[in-house]
């Protein structure tokens, strides 16, 4: 691991200075738990370390039934997994966050890192001088590709990592993004690119730019959501395939879904056309087996990774059976 | 308690004996453990000073507390391990992924090794050795012991730190909360229906 600076603000407007300053050069830090990684494997090989976690204010969870959900970006992903009022207003909060990693990285990881994070794919965390790192090639295209992307993909064929954005995104959460040229909200779904707009950042953050809170409106009533996500290592791994769903539904029709996806695509995934072909559904297997059968028809799978779009079709199918039944 | 632990190291020894093969090498393993330890009393393997940078941070060790230099990307297992001399906790993979550096900070079960030192500052961290009173065994410990929660043993300090972690934030865990907390440390030799087995154990004594 190269030697580096090591800074420590103790605000944003202070973190935000020298990222607007340095930010190509300056890793954001906070629980360490991939940009360690990164630097372990020399992915990143900044000299300049921005660590986040001496900024106070920026770690809290709070909940009331008329302004919602508000989590700053410094709650850990163990707090945001226990808190008892995610688990009863947000259930597909909870569920994704008792799904990331394990329990010591729960405890150590934060959520603005997990919207964050990087890719997980193997060329881009090894020696390979792959698009995403500057160079001129995706090695996963014609290499092996049994994780990556069946939509969205090209020039680059990353899928992004994270449970939490796809349960934010089947929430519609917002993001509140600090700059010293003032803060911003945007919908979660507007914070990443794919890589034809961009292929060496997930994120549209500039330099200066850091994540500050997560919104998510209050719940509403009779609503139900969770999060399924299929692991090749049960005990605990990244996504191969995640679902969640926001469901609202009256003696088993569905009023109105939203539905979000991970494992799939270089950013989390929404199909607005499923969320409303869905609507006044009865819930049933044969019902849903009808309307999830040609989801992903138009997939553009690799040599390795056809059995995602199956994959996703089941786990949609029973994530949504489990809600409703 | 010192029998019992007497009995199972004879019962393993008679096991190698009985097994046949491997005898002639574990003799010549302890034979050159005790040299080892021999020469280390004579010369403490302490890298020099300017290996370990020079930022302070101060921390509390088992209890301890230390002022210590260190560089940036130092590591706070490197940090116990290198400086604090304090080798039970292990460096495995270093990457986060399988519990053999896990301690205990503020309750909570964390990876050393994907931590800097420099984030210990003011924190209080027990490791392996913090758990030992003396020459007594924590019941933890003793669990792993009762119920043979390890074949090798190399990943066993983080397994038990691990458990240390879960016993204190919830003393009457499930099989299934067990299963959980015990999900982020790897065992190479697979022994972990033993070790949920050590884990509930250690519950039982505790609340013994």
């Amino acid at each position: 691991m190269t030697d580096f600076d090591y800074i420590q603000p103790t605000t944003l407007q202070e973190a935000s200075k020298v990222l607007s300053s340095d930010g190509i050069n300056t890793l954001i830090y906070a629980g360490g738990t991939d940009a360690l990684s990164l630097l372990k494997n020399d992915i990143y090989k900044q000299h300049k370390v921005l660590n986040l976690k001496k900024i106070e204010g920026l770690n809290y969870i709070s909940f009331d039934k008329t302004n919602g959900l508000r989590i700053g970006a410094l709650a850990t992903i163990s707090e945001i997994g226990s808190s008892p009022e995610i688990k009863e207003n947000y259930n597909i909060i909870h569920e994704a966050a008792n799904e990331i990693a394990s329990p010591q990285l729960r405890n150590m990881g934060t959520l603005g890192g997990n919207l964050c994070q990087r890719p997980r794919c193997w060329y881009y965390r090894e020696d390979f001088d792959c698009i995403r790192k500057g160079g001129g090639e995706c090695f996963a295209y014609e290499g092996r590709n049994k994780f990556h992307c069946i939509v969205g993909g090209g020039p680059c064929y990353i899928v992004h990592p994270s449970d939490m954005a796809v349960a934010l995104l089947a929430l519609d959460a917002k993001v509140v993004i600090h700059s010293n040229n003032g803060e911003r909200t945007i919908p979660i779904n507007d914070l990443y690119v794919l890589p034809q707009d961009d292929p060496m950042n997930e994120t549209i953050l500039k330099p200066g730019e850091i994540v500050k809170e997560i919104q998510v409106q209050p719940p509403v009533k009779g609503i139900k959501s969770g999060y399924v996500k299929f692991k090749e290592r049960d005990t605990w791994d990244f996504a191969v395939v995640s679902v969640g769903a926001v469901i609202n539904s009256t003696n088993g029709i569905i009023n109105n879904v939203n539905i979000a996806f991970g494992g799939i695509a270089p950013k989390p995934w929404s199909e607005k056309s499923l969320n409303k072909s869905l609507s006044s559904v009865r819930i049933n297997e044969n019902e849903l087996e009808g309307k999830l059968k040609n989801l992903f028809s138009n997939a553009e799978t690799l040599s390795e990774n056809a059995y995602k779009v199956p994959l996703v079709r089941n786990l949609t199918k029973r994530l949504l059976l489990r809600l409703v039944q | 308690m010192k029998e019992e632990k007497e009995k199972k190291e004879i019962s393993r020894r008679e096991f190698l004996g009985k097994a046949g093969t491997g005898v002639a090498g574990s003799y010549f393993i302890l034979s050159s453990l005790k040299q080892a330890e021999a020469v280390a009393k004579e010369n403490p393997l302490q890298p020099p000073e300017t290996y370990f940078g020079n930022i302070q941070v101060q921390l509390t060790v088992n209890g301890v507390k230390h002022k210590v230099r260190v560089h940036t990307n130092t590591t706070l297992v490197e940090l116990l391990r290198d400086r604090l001399s304090l080798t039970g906790t292990k460096v495995v993979c270093n990457h986060g992924e399988c519990g053999g550096c896990t301690v205990v900070i503020d309750k909570k079960a964390v990876y050393s090794c994907q931590m800097l030192a420099l984030d210990a500052d003011g924190k209080d961290v027990t490791t392996i050795e913090g758990l030992l009173k003396g020459e007594e065994l924590h019941k933890v410990q003793q669990a792993f012991i009762d119920k043979d929660g390890l074949q090798c043993g190399f990943c066993t300090p983080g397994q038990i730190m691990s458990a240390y972690a879960l016993l204190l934030n919830n003393p009457d865990p499930s099989e299934e909360e067990i299963k959980t907390a015990m999900a982020g440390n790897i065992c190479r030799c697979s022994a972990y229906p033993k070790i949920k087995e050590s884990v509930a154990e250690a519950a039982r004594l505790l609340k013994a």
